[in-house]
C-alpha cells in the first residue's frame, strides 16, 4: 500500500470515528444507554433494597435467646467492630515487635555475644485473619486437586480401558461426603506429617486436603468427558495429519475440552469452598468456619450479628471465586461465544 | 498419466460388528482409478459412500480385500490421502492461516525452511481465494470460507489423492457453484486425483471424469459407471443446454431413480446387482417395524 492510499484510508477512518462519536451523542442513543445502565445496574440495586428491607422487617419478629436477629444496621456495625479489632489487634503486634527489637538492640548493646531471641507474635486471630487462612486453604487444596484430576481426567477420556479401571473407584467416592473423610485425614496428617519444623501447619493441611477430596471429582468427570466427546471429525483430521500423540493432544483434545475442563474446575471450587467452611468448623481448624463456631460458642448479644457478617462475607467470596474463575476461562478458552453465567 | 493403476480397489468388503451379528455394508467393490482422474460417488443416502471414502483415507479398514496406491497397499492413514470433511472440521480455536499451518507443519516438516512454509500456505490460501481472511477463527466466517480453508488444508498437504465427503453439501447454492468453478480450476492446475462423495447429479456431471454409481445397502457396490467425455474447461452456462450433458444427467438419475429406488419408496427395491440383498436385513427390518 502506498503512502497516498494509507493516508487516504486513516483519513476516512477519522471521518468515520468522528460520525460515529456524534452518532452515539445522538439523544436516541443517549435513551438506549440510559435504559442499559437501568437494566444492568437499576434492577439489581433494586433487588438489593428491597431484601435489605424485608431482612431489617423480618428479623426484628424473631427472638431468639441472644436477643432479636440482627438487622443490616447491626451487622453492618458489627462489620465495622471487626474491622477496628483487626486494626487494634495489628498495632498490638507492631508494638510487640517494636518492644522485642528494643530489648534485643539494648541486650546486644550490653554484651555482643548475647543469645537473643526473636519470639513471633502469638495474638489472637482476627476476623480478617481466618478470612485469609481460609482462602489459602481452599487455593492449596483446589490447585492440589486439580493437578491430580486433569491428568487423570485426560487420561480416563482418551482410553476406555482407564475408564473401565477408574469408573467405579470414581463413582464409589464422589458421592461421599469429604466431612466423612475428616477424622482419616486428620489421623493420617498427624501420623504422617511429622517434622520438627514444619512448614505448615497440621490444621492447614487437613482444611486443605479434605477440600482436595471434594474437588477432584468434579474435575475428574468433566474432564474425562470433555476429551471423550472431541469432534471425531477433528480426531480424523489428526489422523489423515499423522499427528504424534503428544501434539495431538496438546493440538487438539485439550483445546477441545477446554470448556468442559473449566466447567469441572469452577463446580470444584465452588464445592471446595463451601465444604472448607463446614470442616472448619468440625475440626476447629483456624479459618472461617472456626470463627462462626467460636462465636456461637461465645454467645454475646453481638454473635449473631458477627456470624451474619461471616456469612455474607463467605457468599461474596464464593462468588468473588467463581467471577475469577469465569475469568480464567475466558481468558484460556477459545470459545468466547459462550455464554458464560 | 504415466501410471494406469495409480489407485486400485480390489474386491472391499466390510462387515461392521453389531449386536446381531456383523452388517455388510460394502461388498466386493472394485475401482481402478489413473492419475489425475476425478471421480464421483454417488448413490442413496447410507449407501457406503462415506465408508469406500474412509477406506481409501483410511480411517477404515476393509475386512476383505484392499487399496492399493501406487503399488503400496494402504493401512492408515497418511497426509498422501487428504481429506476434506463434510463439516469442514477446522479447529474452531485456530486462525485460518493457523489451520493450514497445522497440516504443512507436519507434512513438510525437515523439508521446507520456515518461510517457504509460510509461502506454501499463503499460496494454499491464494488458490482457495482466502487470502483476505487468513487470520479469521472459523466462527467468524461464512461456511462456504470455512469449507474452502479445509481445501486449502487438505490442498497443502500435497495429497496425490484428495478425498471429498460431500464437500458443498451443506452451501446454499450460489456458493456451492463459486466452490465448484474453484475446484475446476485448482484440479486443472495441480491435477490431484479426486475422488468426491456428492448428491448432487449436476455437480457429478459437471466436475468429473467418471461417476460411480452404487447401489443401495447393505451389501452396497458399484452399479455403474459413467464415463463423462465433456471437453475441459467445462462451462456451467454452456453446457446447461448441451444434449450431451443432458444425457449424462439423464443417465443419473435413471439410475439413481429408475434401478436404485430407495427403500422403502416402493415395497421393494430390484436390487438385481447383489444376491445378498435377498435375506432381510437389519435397516429393512427396522422399516418393517416403523411402518
Amino acid at each position: 500500500m502506498n503512502t497516498r492510499t494509507m493516508a487516504k484510508k486513516y483519513q476516512a477512518f477519522n471521518f468515520r470515528a468522528l460520525d460515529r462519536l456524534l452518532d452515539s451523542l445522538s439523544k436516541e442513543n443517549i435513551s438506549v444507554a440510559t435504559s442499559k445502565l437501568i437494566k444492568s445496574i437499576g434492577i439489581p440495586l433494586t433487588a438489593i433494597g428491597v431484601f435489605l428491607m424485608f431482612w431489617s422487617v423480618l428479623a426484628a419478629q424473631v427472638q431468639t435467646s441472644l436477643g432479636v436477629l440482627p438487622g443490616p444496621a447491626k451487622v453492618w456495625e458489627q462489620l465495622m467492630v471487626l474491622n477496628d479489632e483487626h486494626q487494634a489487634e495489628r498495632e498490638k503486634e507492631a508494638a510487640f515487635y517494636q518492644r522485642q527489637e528494643t530489648r534485643n538492640a539494648a541486650k546486644l548493646a550490653k554484651n555482643p555475644d548475647a543469645q537473643i531471641k526473636t519470639r513471633p507474635y502469638t495474638g489472637q486471630a482476627t476476623f480478617f485473619d481466618q478470612i485469609w487462612t481460609s482462602l489459602l486453604s481452599v487455593a492449596t487444596g483446589f490447585i492440589i486437586a486439580s493437578l491430580i484430576a486433569i491428568p487423570i481426567g485426560i487420561l480416563t477420556g482418551m482410553s476406555e480401558t482407564l475408564y473401565a479401571a477408574f469408573n467405579p473407584i470414581i463413582q464409589l467416592f464422589k458421592p461421599v461426603s469429604p466431612l466423612a473423610w475428616l477424622p482419616i485425614v486428620t489421623m493420617v496428617v498427624s501420623a504422617v506429617y511429622v517434622s520438627k519444623d514444619p512448614m505448615f501447619a497440621k490444621s492447614f493441611l487437613t482444611s486443605a486436603i479434605t477440600v482436595t477430596l471434594c474437588c477432584l471429582w468434579p474435575t475428574i468427570i468433566n474432564t474425562a468427558v470433555g476429551v471423550s466427546s472431541v469432534d471425531k471429525d477433528l480426531i480424523n483430521v489428526s489422523r489423515v495429519l499423522r499427528l504424534p500423540w503428544l501434539t495431538r493432544t496438546v493440538k487438539i483434545i485439550l483445546p477441545s475440552s477446554m470448556p468442559m475442563m473449566f466447567t469441572g474446575l469452577r463446580l470444584s471450587l465452588g464445592i471446595g469452598w463451601m465444604v472448607l467452611i463446614a470442616a472448619e468448623m468440625l475440626a476447629q481448624n483456624p479459618g472461617l468456619g472456626k470463627f462462626v463456631w467460636d462465636e456461637f460458642q461465645n454467645g454475646s448479644s453481638n454473635s449473631l450479628a458477627r456470624i451474619m457478617v461471616a456469612v455474607l462475607v463467605i457468599g461474596f467470596i464464593g462468588f468473588l471465586l467463581d467471577r475469577g474463575m469465569l475469568m480464567l476461562q475466558r481468558r484460556f478458552s477459545w470459545d468466547k461465544s459462550a455464554i458464560l453465567r | 498419466m504415466h501410471d494406469q493403476n495409480h489407485l486400485e480397489l480390489t474386491s472391499v468388503t466390510i462387515d461392521f460388528p453389531t449386536d446381531e451379528g456383523p452388517f455388510r455394508a460394502l461388498d466386493k467393490v472394485n475401482l481402478k482409478i489413473h492419475k489425475s482422474e476425478f471421480i464421483s460417488l454417488i448413490g442413496h443416502s447410507g449407501c457406503g459412500k462415506s465408508t469406500v471414502l474412509n477406506i481409501v483415507a483410511g480411517l477404515n479398514r476393509a475386512t476383505e480385500g484392499g487399496v492399493i496406491l501406487n503399488g503400496k497397499e494402504v493401512v492408515e492413514p497418511g497426509p498422501e490421502r487428504a481429506v476434506v470433511f463434510q463439516h469442514h472440521s477446522l479447529l474452531p480455536w485456530l486462525s485460518a492461516y493457523a489451520n493450514v499451518e497445522l497440516g504443512v507443519k507436519q507434512v513438510f516438516k525437515g523439508k521446507k525452511s520456515k518461510a517457504e512454509m509460510r509461502e506454501w500456505i499463503e499460496h494454499n490460501l491464494e488458490l482457495v481465494h482466502m487470502t483476505h481472511a487468513r487470520d479469521k477463527r472459523p466462527d467468524e466466517i461464512s461456511g462456504g470460507m470455512k469449507q474452502r480453508v479445509g481445501i486449502a488444508r487438505a490442498l497443502a498437504m500435497q495429497p496425490e489423492v484428495l478425498l471429498m465427503d460431500e464437500p458443498f453439501g451443506a452451501l446454499d447454492a450460489l456458493t456451492r457453484a463459486r466452490l465448484q468453478d474453484s475446484l475446476m480450476e485448482i484440479h486443472a492446475t495441480l491435477g490431484n486425483t479426486v475422488i468426491m462423495i456428492t448428491h448432487d447429479v449436476d455437480e457429478a456431471v459437471l466436475l468429473s471424469d467418471r461417476i460411480v454409481m452404487m447401489t443401495n445397502g447393505p451389501a452396497a457396490t458399484i452399479g455403474e459407471v459413467l464415463h463423462i467425455d465433456l471437453e475441459r474447461p467445462r462451462k456451467r452456462l454452456l453446457l446447461a443446454d448441451d444434449p450431451q450433458y443432458n444425457h449424462y444427467r439423464s443417465e443419473v438419475l435413471k439410475f439413481l431413480y429408475e434401478r436404485q429406488i430407495q427403500p422403502g419408496e416402493k415395497d421393494q427395491s430390484p436390487q438385481t446387482e447383489n444376491p445378498d440383498a435377498a435375506k432381510p436385513e437389519k435397516p429393512a427390518e427396522l422399516r418393517v417395524v416403523s411402518a
